[in-house]
């Protein structure tokens, strides 16, 4: 879509858009380039000399037994924190959209853990599943007879992550789905009322069908958040430990680049997430266009 | 709703009521936990009526965590994230929806394409670039052997060095941050849906490009900027990857990532009550303009789906 009614200037334009083509030129483009350019390349330990090795960093990669685990530990991970807040996030939605009188207010006491950080989501999460002083830790322990030791057992560890990155998208999600759940034409149900579908059965036959757009793009964020943001959250929490359990893919880019400074192998990790989430990008605007016909 | 259901209603309410309790456990418990002394934090289970140590475990966290800098040092850098988006996005989408230029999709595909490198999977070589901001012209220098040019006109060996660092400054902190996408999208699509009248009468009026943005563009985006404000502060506050890079100065340490010296380790004294307090102290700014500007910021945040 374009404006009829424009301004004319040679220069003014260009001006305009400078700052943002000159941040992006600056700190997007020329590092992806240079990760790009790394990629394929080995150099020496004292950066001295670097050779053209093809895709020999990409091989080496996908043999790396490490690296698979840290894509299986990475997929099992954003699964969870996915289906574990768009549950509760749709389930309170839901919830708060059938009590008519407290929607406002049910909306502000639970849209605050948005804006809290990552990272200070796994300090209180911390606490809670603290082998020793949590109270979370506690009560699995005593009501489930586990030995729970997040410290020692890689799976404990996992569930902690999960805990602390989960219950902070909850809110993300509650926000887009009370939305969406608003948006549908109140007609529609009362139709089916009067067909005699009880509230479950409009639910599923037309809330959920009607949501699933919202539902679509809630989940490639989730995808999304769980991939990159919770860094904060592995940093704090476990440092990829114990063995590596918890080691996901992002982490596992900083600890090699960063902490291990090999180049090589860290940028074709990055290579590889930045495939990653062009395929990701992709298909969510391919599917927003579809929507947007679909909507008229 | 459509029909009476009381007991469905009920049982909605006592869920709703359950599910916020649920989402705020983590607080509530950490608001209890930050007012106790050592003694009472690390008893299992924790006693749940609050003590009265609250004033002094902040004053211990304040302290121990360095919060005073560090509260600061996150104020800066979100607001110039804040603010450097919203005004680099708003002449950006100025520029691409108001102008017709050759370079136009040119600008509008490169902006767009930003979306799909996060500084999670460019980490090194960003950090690189911040380390030196003038390194691809060394580079430059280097392949080009200029270094024997200046050499033959200076008439004795010199050594060039190009160096510019962003490492733990202000700068470095903000400006990688503040080119985006998803502010840039959000103004293309509110310009686009102004009425082309407008345009034509301020033109008519003789106003020129700059008096239009001004005048007519900026007021009506107000409830977007708005919006925006509260997204964007609340990320710039909550970043962790990038300062935690390229900041090694303490002096320049974020709160955020101060936090981590509070956490007590293994075999530590575990106040836990400091920590919390801490924690508490530097998540309350970014919910704060949540709460309190909730209605901009739910709008914007779903409209961003658009």
């Amino acid at each position: 879509m374009i404006k009829r009614s424009v301004f004319t200037s040679r220069t003014l334009p260009y001006l305009l858009i400078l700052p943002q083509v000159v941040v992006t030129l600056t700190f997007f483009y020329w590092p992806a380039a240079q990760g790009l350019m790394q990629s394929v390349m080995r150099s020496d330990p004292f950066g001295q000399h670097s050779t053209f090795i093809w895709f020999s960093n990409f091989t080496a990669l996908f043999k790396d037994p490490l690296y698979l685990k840290s894509i299986g530990i990475t997929l099992l991970f954003s699964t969870a924190v996915a289906a574990v807040s768009i549950s509760l996030g749709l389930f309170i939605a839901t919830m708060a959209n059938r009590a008519l009188k407290a929607k406002a207010v049910v909306r502000t006491m639970l849209i605050w853990p948005y804006a809290v950080a990552p990272a200070i989501s796994g300090i209180l999460w911390l606490f809670l599943l603290h082998p020793s002083y949590g109270v979370v830790a506690y009560a699995i322990k005593r009501w489930f007879g586990v030995d729970w030791n997040p410290v020692l057992r890689g799976s404990d560890a996992m569930f902690m992550i999960i805990m602390a990155s989960a219950w902070k998208e909850i809110s993300y999600n509650f926000v887009f789905f009370i939305a969406g759940l608003q948006a549908i034409p109140k007609s529609l149900i009362e139709a089916a009322a009067i067909d005699g579908a009880s509230p479950f059965r409009r639910f599923w036959t037309i809330t959920v069908p009607l949501l699933s757009p919202t539902l679509f793009f809630v989940t490639v964020m989730n995808i999304i958040y769980s991939f990159f943001e919770t860094f904060g959250v592995v940093h704090v929490m476990t440092q990829g430990g114990p063995g590596g359990a918890t080691n996901i893919l992002v982490y596992k880019v900083y600890q090699d680049g960063f902490i291990g400074l090999n180049l090589g192998a860290s940028s074709s990790q990055s290579v590889v997430l930045m495939t990653l989430i062009i395929v990701i990008t992709l298909l969510q605007f391919k599917y927003v266009e579809k929507k947007v016909q679909y909507t008229g | 709703m459509v029909e009476k259901t009381p007991i469905l209603d009920t049982l909605t309410y006592i869920l709703l009521i359950a599910g916020i309790l649920i989402v705020g456990f983590p607080i509530i418990y950490a608001v209890i936990a930050a007012t106790l002394s050592i003694e009472n934090v690390s008893r299992v289970p924790m006693p749940l009526i609050p003590g009265d140590q609250f004033l002094i475990n902040m004053k211990t966290a304040w302290v121990k965590g360095n919060l005073g800098t560090n509260l600061v040092n996150s104020f800066i850098m979100a607001s110039g994230i804040t603010i450097g988006k919203i005004i680099v996005s708003l002449f950006g989408a100025f520029s691409i929806v108001y102008f017709d230029y050759r370079l136009r999709t040119v600008a509008f595909v490169s902006v767009f394409c930003t979306l799909m490198l996060p500084v999670e999977v460019r980490i090194l070589p960003t950090y690189e670039m911040a380390a030196n901001l003038l390194g691809p012209f060394q580079g430059l220098w280097n392949t080009l052997h200029l270094d024997g040019l200046a050499n033959w006109i200076a008439g004795h060996d010199i050594e060039v060095t190009l160096e510019w660092s962003l490492l733990d400054s202000y700068t470095g902190l903000i400006m990688p941050l503040i080119a985006s996408a998803t502010c840039t999208f959000l103004f293309r699509q509110f310009f686009l849906t102004i009425p082309e009248e407008l345009c034509e009468a301020a033109k008519m009026d003789g106003a020129s490009a700059m008096t239009f943005f001004r005048k007519i563009l900026l007021p009506l985006s107000k409830t977007n900027i708005a919006a925006l404000v509260v997204i964007e502060f609340v990320y710039g506050w909550n970043q962790y990857l990038w300062p935690l890079l390229i900041t090694t100065n303490p002096k320049m340490m974020t709160a955020v990532i101060g936090l981590q010296h509070l956490i007590p380790a293994a075999d530590d004294v575990p106040y836990w009550n400091v920590a919390l307090a801490g924690s508490l102290l530097v998540m309350l700014p970014p919910i704060l303009v949540v709460l309190f500007m909730q209605r901009w910021f739910v709008k914007g945040l779903v409209e961003r789906e658009k």
